[in-house]
């Protein structure tokens, strides 16, 4: 076969490779901060695609959406225009961990973000599958794609998910895949490892997807969306909520489902020894569930639409790599889907991810300058995941195109400083899931107050244009006026001894501020309007975020100073390339991790598991000590 | 690739109790220990002998050439030692004042003179021993009876850290249900109630506040029980004094730094040390026949945790025997009633409990068995469960309790105010993560394990 002869195809600020969640942040990022982007991906039909669930937010995910809104990305908004159902989950609970979760109209979210993407200014895109990287005096400088083109840049940003040497397994099939049946991505692998990087192996899956009007949904429960409004981005006015929407389904499996998984073990390549990949425990396969958890009894399903125009419906939680008949078998023995008609089979994906402990707060990579990575590929799961460490990835290789340095998010700022950190400081051992237990300060990280948190960032990057920044610092004013107000509005025990009787409150003694009257569980801010009216009602938001500020301030109190404790932390800086093996005292395992991670401060250190407190301890007694600024370059 | 100069000076100290006993030992400890030593010693060459081997010599001034005492020295080479580090013990056979000599001369040759706690800091900074460990050795070299040794011992094999792993795992398992609720909000797994947050929280305060209980027991199996002992003159306290310090029961006799004039004197009755205050009151005003003053008696009581009362029972009572079992009503007391060898002519007010009178002729040696029976079950009486020796003791512990005691409180109050799962939350991480400092665990993924391993989830 004749060599492809390479070419010098064009020239970038920024190269982005791929164009999932995280590549199409990447670009646009980039390119809104005024660089030349090119974004180029294998299909161009699979650009934002959504290869397994139709949704996005939930826990902790709903709030990085949020995040990557205030920072000025895209999935929000993207996100608003297309989705199907909206719902907002823990209204139960307290304000940290309420968070959105909408159905997409996955064709829908895949078509309005191609819309975007073409449409910005500074941006190309183009489909290609990219082989090799270019790298000049140990720096990335471009990228090669199969067609010869070489396409030059000052930073360059990978992501390329589940492709990497994608592999799809359905019982005893297996072939070499990217997602969905897409083109796979092989020789860039191979030459990732040639640039050093250290690879291995993970493994997802997808569960079946089945014909909507084969399912009998009278034998399922409903589940609809919200009537209240809410949207993921802080742009989206309530007049455009979405009043026609679409119901999930929720059924179990039963007795019948668990023995036809029994039976069939020996034909599950995740029990077979087929699968080498390390799935996620979060997102288990249901062969996983039933033999992990064999005293359930049953587990829960949900039937999701994957959008307006198809009956394709998702079966949320069944994710197998079950041979097809066995898949069927077992679908049919679940209530409602006794006569489904398959529509795709779920399957099992093993890929390529670049260990994330090679990379920087910033996600550039530590191996080759230039070059930062994000997604999937950096061992993480979820689209929103993706989309967090796109953002930022694409901001980083912004400011390398600009010569100017590197930005990031403290643990203390926002999920996607949690994750990052997580992921450089940790590693991980399977597909990185954020939850909000992984978030030390959640109250502070709510989905509520991301704009508060992040907008003036996003502002500084150029992110955030000018109406949108007028209209956040109008609403910020109006959160501490009316914060203030309620500081100064005195109740008497005459107002409000009666609501209180009514409502099973402690009666007043004595006259008390409206403010500290708010922090009583039974009254609530529309409660409190009718003794302490504003002279105009002020906005919903504005009225929220003014309650959450002043009912959980003791709380909230707390959480600042363990912040302040590890702002302190952080400030303890270690010195660079610290030859730890001639640090005494330190365990074996503490002084391989540090060696390996290179933290850059003593809070960083402390983070890293197998660094025990005796280690950090030592560490911290030789830096006090003045013993390791003693470093010989 | 670049390096770190790490300094580790050669330490050197007497590590025998000081005072005059027929071997003390001095130690060294770091790179130039075995070095150091060999500079003042004749014999074989230390630099060259095995590890771990004893060697007969003697320390020569190197100056004058004059020998100091005559040694045996123990060569042990890192890292199998205590503190990882090169280790040297000479056993000096010449008293206090010779061993001083060789101490001083080894610092004369490079060592530097060790801070308190020097030689455990090394085994804990070169990773020997961990903290609790660290701190046990602290408190095993300050224990002053055998029970507190024990104590020491059992915190050193870790009793402490598997009571507090224990309360830390079932913390976690609460934190996990909540946790799965937060993160599942639509999951079929039992919803955790508020109900049971609370009553673990009640549970592992309970169980903290039974630890922080055998804190001041601690202190005291540390510090010893301080005791007076108060009565007018010549009822027979001076002959109880040395009743107590005789017979072999005394085992601390100095502390370095005090003089004779303000002297501390500790006993040991029935394991329970005794710190016995204003003992040289009682010899002053026994030994000159000065007049006592029920205001010194006074004092010494106010310093006291426990306060033996003698009387002369062959006395009616006087009014100052009236005034000072008044002053000590509301003490932990134990009435002596000496001189039961004479016609008792003692009366006792009824205000005095029949259990905390012990009838005693110290001159004859009758009733002092019951007397020391009466302390020692006086001491343990404070101990719930008495049959576990484990105490907290040490200050930083205590302090971490005191912590993860408030948050617990917090927890409670907090859903008492009805306060949101996820908020009350907080304090209960809070808890959790005092008593993780307690014994040096932080495992920041010992939640999100604790969570997929006791739940299945998908979504």
């Amino acid at each position: 076969m004749p060599e492809v002869k390479e070419y010098e195809a064009a020239t970038y600020d920024v190269v982005v490779v791929g164009a999932g969640h995280a590549g199409c942040e990447a670009a646009l990022a980039a390119a809104r901060m005024g660089q030349h982007t090119l974004l180029i991906t294998i299909s161009l039909e699979m650009l934002a695609f959504m290869p397994c669930n139709p949704s996005v937010g939930g826990p902790a995910k709903g709030i990085v959406v949020r995040e990557i809104d205030a920072l000025g990305g895209e999935m929000g908004r993207n996100i608003d225009k297309t989705y199907i159902q909206m719902r907002l989950l823990n209204t139960g609970k307290g304000p940290a961990v309420r968070a959105l979760r909408a159905q997409a109209d996955k064709a829908a979210y895949h078509r309005s973000m191609k819309a975007t993407i073409e449409a910005t200014p500074n941006l190309d895109l183009r489909q290609g599958l990219v082989e090799r990287l270019l790298v000049e005096d140990d720096a990335c400088v471009g990228v090669v794609a199969a067609t010869g083109a070489r396409y030059r840049a000052k930073s360059v940003v990978l992501t390329a998910g589940t492709s990497s040497r994608g592999k799809i397994i359905i019982g005893e099939l297996m072939y070499s895949s990217g997602p969905n049946n897409s083109l796979p991505s092989i020789r860039l692998s191979e030459d990732l490892e040639r640039q050093g990087f250290k690879l291995r192996r993970f493994k997802t899956g997808t569960p079946p997807r089945v014909l909507g009007r084969s399912i009998d949904f009278s034998q399922t429960e409903e589940q609809p969306g919200d009537t209240t409004p809410n949207h993921f981005s802080f742009t989206t006015p309530d007049s455009v909520y979405l009043k026609d929407q679409l119901s999930c389904w929720m059924t179990y499996t039963n007795d019948q489902t668990h023995a036809i998984i029994r039976e069939n073990l020996d034909r599950a390549p995740m029990f077979s020894g087929v699968i080498k990949g390390v799935g996620p425990r979060y997102c288990p396969s249901i062969e996983d569930k039933v033999v992990r958890f064999a005293d359930k009894p049953r587990h829960q399903l949900f039937l999701e639409p994957e959008g307006r125009d198809t009956d394709e419906y998702y079966v949320g939680d069944f994710s197998t790599s079950m041979p097809e008949e066995v898949q069927l078998k077992m679908l049919r023995s679940v209530a409602g889907l006794q006569n489904a008609e398959l529509m795709r089979p779920g399957y099992a994906i093993e890929y390529d991810i670049i260990e994330p402990w090679q990379l920087t707060a910033t996600l550039e990579t530590k191996v080759v300058p230039n070059l930062f990575t994000a997604g999937q590929m950096n061992g993480t799961s979820g689209y929103e995941e993706a989309a967090g460490q796109g953002l930022i990835a694409g901001i980083n290789a912004a400011l390398r195109a600009q010569g100017k340095p590197g930005f990031t998010l403290q643990r203390s700022d926002a999920y996607i400083g949690v994750m990052i950190d997580d992921l450089v400081t940790k590693g991980t051992n399977e597909p990185y899931r954020l939850l909000t237990s992984r978030a030390e300060y959640r109250l502070i990280l709510r989905h509520d107050n991301a704009d508060l948190r992040l907008t003036d960032k996003g502002r500084a990057l150029g992110l955030i244009d000018d109406a949108r920044y007028a209209a956040f610092t109008a609403k910020r004013a109006a959160i501490t006026a009316e914060i203030k107000r309620l500081q100064a509005v005195r109740l008497r025990p005459k107002d409000v001894n009666d609501w209180l009787a009514a409502n099973g409150g402690a009666p007043l003694k004595d006259g008390v501020l409206a403010s500290d009257f708010l922090k009583r569980p039974e009254v609530t801010y529309q409660a409190l309007m009718a003794f302490a009216p504003a002279a105009a009602p002020v906005d919903r938001y504005v009225a929220e975020e003014a309650t959450v500020q002043i009912k959980y301030a003791g709380y909230i109190d707390k959480e600042q100073q363990s912040i302040a404790k590890l702002h302190r932390l952080e400030a303890k800086k270690i010195p660079v390339n610290l030859d730890y093996a001639a640090i005494n005292g330190l365990a074996t395992e503490a002084r391989q991790k540090l060696t390996k991670i290179q933290p850059e401060t003593l809070a960083q250190a402390s983070r890293i598991s197998g660094v025990n407190p005796a280690d950090v301890a030592i560490l911290s007694v030789y830096i006090e000590q003045g013993r390791i600024a003693k470093v010989q370059a | 690739m670049a390096q770190t100069v790490t300094e580790y000076d050669t330490i050197a100290a007497i590590s025998t109790p000081p005072g005059e006993g027929a071997i003390s030992i001095v130690r060294l400890s770091g790179e130039g220990a075995v070095a150091t030593a060999a500079a003042v010693f004749k014999g074989r060459d230390l630099t060259r002998v095995a590890s771990h081997t004893i060697n007969y010599g003697h320390i020569l001034d190197p100056q004058s050439g004059e020998t100091v005492d005559e040694v045996m020295v123990s060569v042990m080479r890192a890292p199998k030692t205590y503190t990882r580090e090169d280790l040297v013990e000479i056993n000096c056979h010449g008293g206090i004042v010779s061993t001083n000599r060789v101490l001083q001369l080894l610092v004369g040759a490079g060592a530097r003179l060790a801070e308190p706690g020097e030689f455990t800091k090394r085994a804990f900074l070169n990773g020997r021993i961990d903290l609790t460990q660290a701190e046990s050795v602290m408190d095993l070299i300050r224990a002053k009876t055998d029970r507190a040794m024990q104590v020491a011992v059992d915190q050193l094999d870790g009793n402490l850290n598997h009571l507090i792993t224990a309360l830390r795992q079932e913390i976690l398992e609460v934190l996990a249900q909540v946790e799965v609720n937060i993160d599942y909000p639509e999951y079929d797994t039992d919803e955790m109630t508020t109900q049971l947050l609370q009553e673990k929280a009640q549970t592992v305060l309970a169980r903290v506040d039974t630890l922080l209980q055998t804190a001041s027991q601690g202190k005291v199996l540390r510090n010893g029980l301080a005791t007076a002992i108060v009565g007018r003159p010549n009822v027979g306290k001076s002959s109880l004094l040395n009743h107590m310090l005789h017979e072999d029961k005394a085992i601390v006799t100095d502390v370095a730094g005090t003089t004779r004039d303000v002297l501390e004197e500790y006993v040991n009755v029935r394991g329970v040390p005794l710190k016995l205050v204003d003992t040289a009151g009682i010899r002053d005003t026994e030994d000159k026949v000065e007049k006592i003053g029920v205001e010194r008696s006074r004092q010494a009581i106010t310093k006291a945790d426990l306060v033996l009362l003698v009387l002369d029972a062959s006395q009616p009572l006087t009014a100052e025997d009236s005034a000072l079992i008044d002053a000590t009503a509301a003490k932990r007391r134990i009435v002596v009633l000496n001189k039961q060898d004479l016609p008792v002519q003692l009366q006792l007010p009824t205000s005095v409990p029949s259990n905390t009178v012990v009838r005693t002729s110290i001159t004859t040696g009758a009733g002092v068995e019951a007397l020391d029976t009466k302390i020692a079950d006086i001491f343990n009486a404070g101990i719930e469960n008495s049959q576990s020796t484990l105490m907290v003791t040490n200050a930083r512990q205590i302090g971490l309790l005191r912590q993860a005691k408030v948050s617990l409180q917090a927890v409670l109050t907090g859903i008492e105010a009805g306060m949101p799962i996820d908020l009350v939350q907080i304090d209960m991480t809070a808890a959790w993560d005092k008593l993780g400092e307690i014994t040096g665990d932080a495992a920041p993924d010992e939640l999100i394990t604790q969570l997929f391993s006791q739940f299945c989830l998908g979504k």
